[in-house]
């Protein structure tokens, strides 16, 4: 059982890190909704199994370990809220640019702008001694 | 004195709540922020005094005993930080009620602030792992919405960065919590401690480095840091303040929590701390060179300062253990201040880009004054708060004989100093050099603002407290370092019934 969980685990996080280095901002959260499904899996699978733990309904040998399932439980709630505030944004960022891709960040522009430049500049030098060393026939 | 504890962690989460009640009337809102972080910081100073004395305070929610329940834990680290942290979230509301711009123009502004001030308080008071999960997803839930109030399309664009970043850190959290429940069977800070020391060495060794990487990526450390001068910048001035006076702090309040005080002397990756300590420092540093707009400058400045965090922990000797408590009050003073300083330039300029402004110091020669003790702390030079801090990690350093580190870290101050004085350069002494369109817009708006500048003033004048009171402040700093190494103060306290 706890092998399965582990494998459950292991696959969410896979197919999540997978959807995570997408560029669409929609693929990303399903992406991090899935990553954090596999880590509350984890936490549940981390404590001992066993018969619901509610002293008088069961031998208290064979109690299950409630406390990772109240972690979960915390887990699962938080990351609720903080995707829901990540739908918010998406949306608000859908709105202002008309598409849900992860635009580049200041730094990676200025780096696009410069190279675009140097192109242009070098096609423009080119172009020059061409003309220089090829005069017209 | 155990109900002290919970204190900074209650006030302003009943705060928030009164914040929200009152969003009518901006003044109310205003009354209740600035009464409850002032109450925060008299709390935190008896809180601090107290447990100076008296040694760690404890307390137990519904007294059930300490692994079973929650526990709060004051000792000095906490103490100090709950401390300084309180201060600087009073300086700063005070700065962005003063300020025309974020706190005016959105109700909820108040009531976040007071949330994050309760989350940085929790993290830094929790003794219990999952609870340490909890209050930073209270702190960086509120720095989210904070970071993205406007929503402007740029603002949006980093939010979205900088909240996919900091949930998939915490995702991580939750799976290392997994693993080592799964491990130990228990969350309790103390309890860890104790059952660490029965688990191999290797198993202990990949939960130092997983609690690193969680932690790293909240600090910025090398290479987690790339977020940080994307996302920072962005945000309006006092947040940018205290996120790069409190956030990454808490990060690495963190990392030397868990690292101190979970792992025994064999397991600590103090190598791979230095390693990291230095790269931090270079790619911060020569990022903040690179710049042109000084919110970007200072973004890369708090990456490369980090890295100095980093290496007095790394070390794991009393004197850089120290060094790097100390350092941590005098990094979060000065950002602070530094960062409302840049407020105030781009407030008086209209632009932060150091082409667009010029010839400030004719202009506003105390804004000048206000950057330049900051600026001249973060690089070191005597007799700031930052001199002190650089003496003390370096003396650390040659004395546990890591001088690649040491001289790593010198190369650094001195490039700090350079792009320090390429703000003061650009920003007060060259003239403009292309005028950015937006100064005509701003150019009515550049009145005389006395309490933004008190405020900033305020905070300035801590940083040379910090100064001032540098001999009483490390004698401090060295007996929260005997503990954190010593731990079984610590785990004693805890688990006494």
């Amino acid at each position: 059982m706890t092998i399965l969980l582990a494998a459950c685990a292991a696959g969410l996080f896979a197919v999540g890190t997978y959807l995570v280095l997408q560029r669409k901002l929609s693929r990303i959260i399903v992406g991090l909704g899935l990553l954090t499904h596999g880590a509350n899996l984890l936490l549940i699978g981390s404590g001992r199994r066993g018969n619901p733990p509610i002293i008088g309904f069961s031998d208290v040998g064979s109690f299950s370990d409630p406390l990772p399932q109240a972690l979960a439980l915390t887990a699962i709630v938080i990351s609720f809220a903080v995707t829901t505030l990540l739908l918010a944004l998406a949306y608000r960022s859908w709105m202002l640019t008309q598409d849900d891709e992860v635009e580049d960040d200041i730094g990676d522009r200025d780096v696009a702008r410069a190279s675009v430049l140097e192109e242009e500049i070098h096609d423009q030098e080119t172009a020059m001694t061409d003309g220089v060393l090829d005069p017209a026939p | 004195m155990s109900w002290l504890v919970p204190l900074p962690i209650v006030l302003p989460l009943l705060g928030a709540a009164l914040s929200i009640l009152a969003g009518r009337s901006r003044l109310a809102q205003r009354v209740i922020g600035v009464t409850v972080l002032t109450a925060l910081v008299g709390v935190a100073a008896v809180l601090l005094v107290a447990v100076d004395r008296d040694g760690t305070i404890v307390s137990r929610a519904g007294a059930w005993p300490a692994p079973l329940g929650i526990t709060l834990v004051a000792d000095r680290f906490a103490a100090t930080m709950v401390m300084v942290a309180s201060v600087m979230l009073l300086g700063v509301l005070l700065y962005a009620i003063a300020e025309p711009g974020v706190e005016r123009n959105h109700v909820g502004f108040q009531s976040v602030y007071l949330v994050l001030a309760g989350g940085v308080a929790a993290s830094f008071l929790t003794g219990d792992l999952f609870n340490l999960f909890v209050a930073f997803e209270m702190m960086l839930t509120a720095s989210y919405v904070l970071l993205t109030l406007g929503g402007s399309r740029e603002q949006v664009r980093s939010g979205m960065t900088y909240v996919v970043i900091s949930l998939l850190a915490s995702t991580l959290f939750v799976t290392s919590l997994a693993l080592l429940y799964a491990a130990t069977g228990t969350v309790n800070m103390a309890d860890l401690a104790v059952r660490m020391a029965e688990l191999p060495p290797g198993v202990r060794s990949a939960f130092a480095v997983l609690l690193l990487v969680v932690f790293g990526i909240k600090a910025a450390l090398f290479p987690l840091f790339f977020w940080l001068p994307d996302s920072y910048p962005i945000a309006p001035s006092p947040i940018t303040a205290v996120f790069a006076g409190l956030l990454t702090k808490v990060g690495i309040y963190a990392i030397v929590r868990t690292q101190t005080l979970f792992f025994p002397a064999d397991s600590r990756p103090g190598t791979l701390l230095l390693v990291l300590a230095g790269a931090t420092m270079i790619v911060g540093v020569l990022g903040a060179l690179a710049q042109d707009d000084v919110k970007r400058i200072l973004s890369f400045t708090i990456v490369g300062q980090i890295g100095y965090l980093a290496f007095g922990l790394g070390l794991f000797t009393v004197a850089g253990v120290a060094a790097a408590v100390f350092s941590m009050v005098h990094h979060i003073v000065v950002t602070t201040a530094l960062f409302l300083a840049s407020g105030l330039i781009e407030r008086t300029g209209g632009s932060s880009r150091l082409t667009a402004v010029g010839g400030m110091v004719r202009k506003a020669p105390v804004m000048a004054a206000l950057f330049l003790i900051p600026a001249l702390s973060v690089a070191g030079i005597p007799p700031l708060s930052g001199f002190v801090s650089k003496f003390a990690l370096i003396d650390a350093g040659i004395v546990a004989h890591q001088y690649p580190i040491v001289a790593v870290s010198l190369v650094v101050s001195l490039l700090t100093l350079l792009s320090m004085l390429r703000i003061w350069a650009g920003v007060f002494w060259n003239p403009v050099e292309e005028p950015s369109v937006s100064i005509a817009a701003v150019a009515p708006a550049v009145t005389r603002r006395p309490a933004m500048m008190l405020s900033a003033a305020a905070v300035v004048v801590c940083s040379l407290a910090v100064a001032g009171a540098a001999g009483p402040l490390y004698g401090l700093s060295n007996r929260t370092a005997h503990d954190l190494l010593d731990r079984t103060d610590y785990i004693a306290e805890v688990s006494r019934r």
